[in-house]
């Protein structure tokens, strides 16, 4: 039985703000460079039915882009309301990305406010797609600020503490630590890639529901190759994760490959069990491959768990995490790769059902891949808040009353969710796009 | 400048910019459900829609800063704070993620939604109350510190005769500075029906406004006199507060110059919270944190003075290229665009 300890309600607490935000969040990152291409494309090809798309997006991203606002906010009061200890080092080490984070937020709800209001203002349509720059810019410079501060809780540097004092801070350092570079690129792919998909989720369903016309059939190609290509981004971005993992933060690739002894020829492991004598069974093994994994040869020695004391390990459970979304990962690439391989070779049919079923599990299964992924970056970081400097125990409110907060909290995103699945449902069950093509572009044509 | 009153002047003018922008925003909220509930929906919410739609989310970034601010240029506000309203800082989130959703879901996907626009409008008069929790906490009395760590005495704050008048006094402003921009906007689209009900409304709310901040000035004496006594010294800060409060009064009065008395709410509460802020100076939480013991280490302070900077010149372009296009002009207000 869990013990319900201050420490691990605000654990719970910011999971949970975490796991609801990063729904919202990912969408945030990835939503708008797909509105750009499609205006991009409307815009260039004259065809209305891009543009309709990249409106009836921005439509509906205003309502997601609302929940992650607030979520946002939340975790970030939260960091310092659940863990003012760590925020007091925070404060004097990683200030700066935090800052620039706001910044960033701030340029792209600007640009966002202005964007959604001058559909119709400019006579010329690409001044209205140049607002796309700054949006894109600002939503993903703020993955990429946040992300950094991520990466320096797992790999800090850039000050040092004598007697108890941060000296020394350098705040470029601490921004550019090992883990920003992987961390970065793995979190954009993946937030593209994951928009992505779950656009194409949504279309793939519609033609499988009441079979698409043009403007659904050209809006699952577009969200495919653009999916194809972010999938791709993202494998070589985890791969280039594990081999950092290996060379900075062995303990917590240890941990998601059940890897004890540190070896040569290392074997990576997929699924399986373990009981309490970290005894394996029901396992996959492809011999060898966890040392590929690391660094491109089977050769590669990859450090074990025992080199590692007992209560600085993370909870072997990651396993899981790290081989669903690894599964989900490698699924993306092979669902997108076909679409698109069926797309230019034309004897094979695109619209295939069992394909787009299968499209349109990939939206759900790519926004879980996220979570999992997630949960195993922080789960597998335990038990440290900072990697080799601060517990999570140490960082904890002192306050009773964080189980109230969680209480209210838990009841808010419930509330959030709900309302936010019925707004959108709403937002687009009644109103079929051919309706509205014909409404704004009469006629089926750019007016120029 | 040293760079803890540097640091604190910048923060202090975002807590500002967000007590303007988000006060405009909270009363309009309330507004649009009282037009609603009042049967005057007609006249008045699209007004108030037309100017809300473009800036919601700017106005949630002003607070944001604020904070991410706070604990970078003084971590030690992180500590203390963090532990004291863990409480009503979780209420404050809470209210206004409720607030920014559904304003969201009302104003994008059902328009037609009284539920929704009630969540938004009442949610406007109890963020500013939750808020200002946090400025009551600042005068000090509301936490003991031992070796186990902060604890928050929510009992005294609950009963303190200093918290209610606080946040009598946020309540209050909000429906004040609210209704003088409205007016202000109203009568720029030309819709007098409008402006009417906002002018009353401003009238109506500017007696309680000076007699809320009279109020609190009486707690703040008894509650910390040594703040009291700083308050004194910088009397013509609050002489000049009163003095444009009378200007923008009597300029709604004499149905004159709307702008201009906007402008003069502007700088009454421009004056009266840099007042208030220098007042309490050198403390951020009384006693525990001086803005001097918990400024953040130069290399850092140094570095987000740099980009605060860097920051303002993307920023004020971007934020008047917004106002060029929603607030000021005039076809756009008048609901032509």
């Amino acid at each position: 039985m869990l013990e319900l300890d201050g420490v691990t309600l605000s654990r719970l607490l910011t999971a949970t703000t975490l796991i609801f935000h990063v729904i919202f969040a990912t969408i945030g990152v990835g939503i708008p460079v797909m509105i750009a291409i499609a205006e991009f494309m409307g815009i260039k090809k004259k065809d209305p039915h891009y543009l309709i798309l990249a409106r009836r997006w921005a439509r509906g991203f205003t309502i997601t882009v609302a929940v992650g606002v607030v979520t946002g906010t939340a975790i970030g009061l939260q960091l310092s309301l659940l863990w003012p200890s760590f925020m007091q080092v925070a404060g004097q080490v990683i200030a700066l990305p935090l800052f620039m984070e706001t910044f960033a937020f701030f340029f792209e709800a600007i640009f966002l406010g202005i964007y959604l209001y001058t559909w119709d203002r400019f006579k010329n349509r690409w001044l209205h797609w140049l607002l796309n720059i700054p949006i894109v810019i600002g939503a993903t410079l703020s993955a990429f600020f946040i992300t950094t501060v991520n990466a320096f809780m797992n790999t800090p540097q850039g000050f040092d503490i004598i007697d108890g004092e941060t000296v020394n801070i350098s705040p470029l350092a601490a921004m550019f630590n090992p883990a920003t570079p992987t961390k970065v690129f793995h979190v954009i792919t993946s937030a593209y890639m994951t928009s992505a998909l779950i656009l194409a989720a949504i279309t793939a369903f519609i033609i499988l529901m009441k079979k698409g016309t043009d403007y659904h059939k050209k809006a699952l190609r577009l969200t495919m190759v653009a999916g194809l290509i972010f999938a791709a981004g993202t494998a070589l971005a985890g791969d280039l994760s594990a081999k950092f993992l290996a060379k900075e933060q062995p303990e917590k690739l240890a941990a998601a490959e059940w890897h004890f002894e540190t070896e040569s020829n290392a074997d990576l492991i997929l699924f399986g069990t373990i009981d309490e004598n970290n005894e394996i069974s029901n396992e996959i093994r492809i011999p060898g491959m966890l040392s590929f994994l690391a660094g491109n040869s089977f050769d590669t020695e990859v450090i074990g768990l025992n080199e590692f004391p007992e209560e600085e390990r993370p909870p072997l459970w990651v396993h899981y995490m790290f081989d669903m979304m690894v599964g989900i990962g490698m699924y993306s690439l092979f669902i997108a790769g076909l679409f698109v391989m069926f797309m230019f070779i034309k004897r094979f049919n695109e619209w295939n059902k069992l394909l787009l079923m299968g499209i349109v599990a990939s939206g759900p299964l790519a926004m879980m891949a996220i979570e999992f992924g997630w949960i195993y970056a922080e789960v597998g970081r335990q038990p440290w808040i900072l990697r080799g400097i601060m517990t999570v125990d140490e960082a904890a409110t002192t306050s009773s009353s964080v189980g109230i907060a969680f209480g209210l909290f838990l009841a808010l995103y419930a509330v959030l969710g709900f309302f936010c699945v019925k707004v959108l449902l709403r937002m687009f069950k009644n109103r079929p796009p051919e309706a509205e093509l014909e409404k704004r572009f009469p006629g089926g044509t750019l007016d120029s | 400048m040293s760079l803890e009153v540097l640091g604190i002047t910048v923060l202090w003018l975002f807590l500002y910019g967000y007590l303007i922008v988000a006060s405009i925003d909270f009363g309009a909220g309330f507004f649009a459900y009282y037009a609603r509930v009042s049967k005057r929906e007609h006249i008045m919410s699209k007004l108030i829609s037309r100017y809300l739609s473009p800036v919601w989310e700017v106005t949630n970034v002003f607070f944001v800063f604020f904070f991410v601010g706070l604990v970078g240029f003084f971590p030690d506000t992180a500590y203390y704070y963090g532990t004291a309203l863990l409480l009503p800082g979780s209420v404050a989130i809470i209210l206004i993620a409720i607030r920014g959703s559904f304003y969201a879901f009302g104003n994008y996907g059902s328009k037609d939604s009284t539920l929704y626009l009630f969540l938004y409008g009442a949610t406007g008069l109890l963020i500013p109350a939750a808020l200002s929790t946090a400025l009551t906490i600042s005068e000090g009395g509301y936490l003991t510190e031992d070796e186990n760590g902060v604890t928050f005495l929510a009992g005294e704050l609950f009963t303190s005769p200093y918290s209610w008048s606080v946040v009598l006094l946020a309540i209050v402003s909000v429906l004040f500075i609210s209704a003088s921009f409205l007016t202000y906007y109203a009568d720029r689209a030309e819709d007098t029906e409008s402006r009417e009900i906002m002018r009353k409304f401003a009238l109506w709310w500017s007696a309680p406004t000076i007699g809320a901040s009279l109020l609190v000035f009486a707690g703040l004496r008894s509650h910390n006199s040594e703040h009291f006594g700083r308050a004194i010294d910088l009397w013509w800060m609050f002489g000049l507060s009163l003095v444009f409060f009378l200007i923008a009064v009597f300029l709604i009065q004499q149905k004159k110059k709307y702008g201009t008395a906007f402008l003069m709410v502007m700088l009454q509460f421009f004056f009266a919270f840099f007042g208030y802020g220098a007042s309490h100076l050198p403390y951020i939480l009384y006693p525990y944190i001086t803005i001097e013991g918990s400024v953040v280490n130069e290399t850092m302070g140094t570095a987000l003075v740099t980009v605060f900077i860097l920051g303002l010149c993307l920023l004020i372009p971007s934020l008047y290229l917004l106002m060029r296009l929603f607030l000021f002009d005039a076809d756009y207000v008048k609901g032509k665009k």
